[in-house]
């Protein structure tokens, strides 16, 4: 056997096992217990052939950034009350900045000192008169309100994922995407639109007091207040109806002062309701705050929008509360759901949804496969017929390419989408066509006279760079598909550019050393070409 | 077995004729990327943002049924689509007519009341925002760009700038005539088109770098003969290996767009006539170009050596 032979077919043969070795945790569906060294990965099939849902959500961090300077506006107030510095107003303006607007210029110095001390990287603005106050305002700099909103994607991502965990769907994909871009991946999903509910809903739970001396309808209402709106939904009728109460803007306790929210049958009325526990400070909150408005009313507000005005009864310790309103079991369970796993930071919006149905996906593989397998049937045919002994080298190359393909995606634990398989058809077609160029140049070089031997080698040497020169092209697209490119785009990337790299493996290792092999001796006479 | 035996067929001269009938086909698909750019082609909601939703029912739908019961509906504006096999309906909205809620919704409930007793499942549906198609867009065009200069740089480095460029105005040749064809046919242009078009650029230069390699081997070896005779001979000497590597691609192309299903059946439209304008491009556009400019290089060369004899 002549030298360089031994080696390349050993190589062929632990690529094949490699192959299958990777492969094997795609194909059997339970692995015994001894593989947990060997590896697990495995091909993933993309939402468009399992169907499922993709969502690309974007985080309004705009509305994080002022979600903070509300929060810096109600510590000041709370502050300045307590040193008492007497102030007109202190509110966000704008989105960058909160304005402290006093009655006199004395009390002036002491607050821009205590701001200076209590946000020291806040830019203040030097005093200036407003309507015969004095003014001064405190603005967020460049660099902590992107920060803030860097943040606020981070923790809106992680109580996505809290939700959809608690939710339950198997094998998310929750992904960050950009700036202010979170991509949600949920392979066969059976309530997509549930799902999006859950994911979407910011879940901002505030209690706020009924300001009971202010009509709903009431043309003016003052700065500090705000009117709200109780949806309830007639159960027999169906038929909306709204109800408009003025609520104290400021909210006197929040959603992120609960350590659990449940979901319970009111026995007497067979009704659903969510149960809330307090933490400490939040229980200690919710005694003061009963104990001293017994009598009055108040507001539960979800996301702005009252789910109940009960009237308090009595003081209320313990730290345990509940929500109740027109629910049915799903959408109780899904307030716990959100309750549980905490408000998100910033609204998202849900700028795109791709959803597919499992029956869809189903019907794709199979057309994928069947197109597929009627390709390969087709070039292998036309290769043998076309080409005879030599076609079928190149067939054995293409079935090579075929196994080698599918363990390096599987290797990577890639996700094949349909483009990808028709990527891979695709390949079917390509990965012959460097042996076409071979085999033609073969024919050339046998016309001219020369033995098989030198012809064979004469082909593969003047084909090289021609096989070179359409393998680096395709892959310079593909490269910058795989770059640009989402979802199935991606995928169909991801097999092309590993299928040509591959292919060129095959066409100039593979099929060449079945052809050495035969010829080496130089005693054949005819090729069969 | 030899498909294409010695051929001596005067691939050049017919070169006239081909450049007229490319130079229409690069015109309409000037217009289509014109229409494209002003969102007036059929763009696919990646693109242009809006909603699309496949409905599969249960009996046949008319089409005309479905059109006056969106128009009822406000949707008239609504793209309705026929799936060739089953009772399948594709219905795309744009994001002109996109209202604030969730449009598949909408889409979903006209169908329940407008035909109730015809049950169906959805089997996709699609919201995109307008936000994500703009960025769509521009990603596309800097992958398009990118990949353009890649491939014409590659080519820089590979040939002297005859066949360079006559390889780059030949894959610039298939990217119009793709785009031409999907216009014509009002095709949509999503982003699995623009991803055919992309592979079959890069697939396009393999054929013309096969007839260009022959031509410059001929060319070197000094064959007797004018060059235009030099240039049919290598296209015929080769025209065997251009067919046959385009067939093998071809079939399984095919076979994608016969059996492959409706999901990627443009796409694998694109992708087949795209193997094919490719193999007609690398035989009569690209060799010609480079053959008119090396005429004109010899013509300067013999000038100024007439010029030096003066």
């Amino acid at each position: 056997m002549p030298k360089g032979i031994g080696w390349r077919i050993g190589l062929i043969g632990i690529f094949v096992l490699l192959s299958f070795l990777y492969l094997t945790p795609t194909l059997v569906s339970k692995l015994p217990s001894w593989w947990s060294v060997l590896p697990k990965d495995k091909i993933h099939l993309g939402l468009d052939l399992q169907g499922g849902t993709h969502l690309v959500l974007e985080v309004d961090t705009q509305k994080a950034v002022e979600g903070t300077l509300d929060i810096v506006a109600t510590d000041l107030e709370d502050t300045l009350t307590g040193k008492n510095l007497h102030f007109k107003r202190i509110s966000r303006t704008g989105s960058d900045a909160v304005t402290v607007v006093l009655y006199e210029k004395g009390t002036a110095d002491a607050v821009q000192k205590l701001l200076k001390d209590k946000y020291p990287t806040y830019e203040q603005s030097p005093l200036h008169d407003e309507g015969g106050f004095v003014a001064l305002s405190l603005r967020v700099n460049e660099k902590d309100a992107q920060d803030r909103k860097d943040k606020a994607v981070q923790q809106a991502l992680e109580t996505i994922r809290n939700r959809i965990d608690q939710f339950g769907v198997s094998e998310p994909i929750i992904q960050r995407e950009g700036i202010n871009h979170i991509v949600v991946q949920l392979p066969g999903i059976k309530d997509p639109q549930r799902a999006i509910e859950l994911i979407g809903r910011t879940a901002r739970l505030e209690f706020k007091m009924v300001r009971e001396d202010i009509p709903p309808s009431a043309v003016t209402i003052p700065d500090d207040a705000e009117i709200m709106k109780e949806k309830s939904v007639d159960a027999a009728t169906g038929a909306v109806s709204e109800v408009p109460y003025v609520l104290q803007k400021k909210s006197l306790i929040t959603g992120d002062l609960l350590t659990d929210a449940q979901v319970r049958i009111d026995s007497q009325f067979n009704q659903p309701y969510v149960a809330i526990d307090f933490n400490s400070l939040g229980a200690k909150l919710f005694d003061q705050v009963t104990a001293a408005n017994v009598g009055k009313r108040f507001a539960i507000v979800l996301d702005n929008n009252i789910y109940s005005a009960p009237v308090i009864r009595e003081r209320i310790s313990g730290g345990s509360a509940q929500i109740s309103g027109n629910f049915t079991e799903k959408t109780a369970s899904d307030l716990a759901i959100v309750l549980r796993a905490g408000a998100l930071p910033a609204p998202v919006k849900i700028i795109q949804n791709v959803t597919v149905g499992p029956s869809l996906g189903q019907d794709s593989i199979n057309k994928g496969l069947m197109a597929g397998l009627i390709g390969v049937v087709l070039v292998v045919v036309f290769m043998a017929i076309y080409y005879k002994l030599s076609g079928m080298v190149a067939n054995v190359g293409m079935v090579l390419n075929v196994i080698y393909l599918m363990g390096a995606l599987a290797a990577m634990g890639a996700t094949l989408t349909l483009p990808g398989i028709a990527a891979i058809v695709l390949l079917i077609g390509m990965s012959v066509d460097s042996n076409v160029l071979i085999f033609e140049r073969i024919r050339e070089e046998l016309a001219l006279g020369k033995s098989p031997k030198a012809a064979l080698d004469a082909g593969y040497d003047k084909a090289f760079l021609t096989i070179m020169d359409s393998h680096i092209t395709t892959l310079i697209t593909a490269a910058v598909l795989f770059q640009f490119g989402t979802g199935p785009v991606k995928g169909f990337a991801v097999s092309l550019s590993l299928g040509v790299i591959i292919n060129l493996f095959t066409s100039l290792i593979g099929t060449k050393v079945t052809f050495d092999l035969f010829l080496h001796k130089g005693t054949v006479k005819n090729m069969s070409i | 077995m030899q498909l294409i035996n010695k051929t001596a067929i005067d691939f050049i001269g017919k070169r006239n004729i081909t450049f007229i009938i490319s130079g229409i086909i690069v015109i309409i698909g000037l217009i289509g990327i014109v229409q494209i750019a002003r969102n007036a082609a059929n763009m696919g909601i990646d693109f242009s943002g809006g909603t699309s939703v496949q409905l599969n029912f249960a009996q046949p739908v008319p089409l005309e049924k479905a059109r006056a019961l969106l128009a009822r509906n406000n949707l008239g504006e609504a793209n309705l689509q026929e799936i060739q096999e089953g009772n399948k309906l594709l219905i795309k909205v744009g994001k002109a007519s996109l209202m604030a809620g969730n449009n598949a919704d909408t889409i979903k409930e006209v169908f329940k009341k407008g035909f109730p007793g015809n049950d169906f499942v959805v089997e996709s549906s699609t919201e995109i925002g307008p936000s994500i198609g703009d960025k769509l867009k521009k990603d596309t065009l800097i992958a398009v760009g990118v990949s353009m200069l890649g491939i014409i740089m590659y080519i820089a480095w590979r040939f002297d700038f005859k066949f360079g460029f006559g390889a780059v105005v030949s894959t610039l040749h298939d990217v119009m005539a793709m785009i031409a064809l999907f216009y014509v046919l009002d095709k949509e242009i999503n982003l699995l088109f623009i991803t055919a078009v992309l592979t079959i650029a890069g697939y396009s230069l393999t054929d013309t770098v096969v007839v260009f390699d022959r031509i410059r081997e001929n060319l070197n070896r000094n064959l007797s003969g004018s060059m235009e005779s030099i240039f049919n001979k290598s296209i015929n000497e080769v025209l065997s290996r251009t067919v046959i590597t385009s067939l093998t691609t071809f079939l399984a192309a095919l076979s994608l767009f016969l059996f492959g299903g409706e999901v990627i059946h443009d796409f694998a439209l694109a992708l087949v006539s795209g193997v094919v304008i490719a193999t007609y491009s690398s035989i009569f556009i690209a060799s010609p170009i480079v053959l008119e400019l090396e005429r004109r290089s010899e013509r300067a060369t013999q000038q100024e050596a007439q010029l030096q004899k003066l």
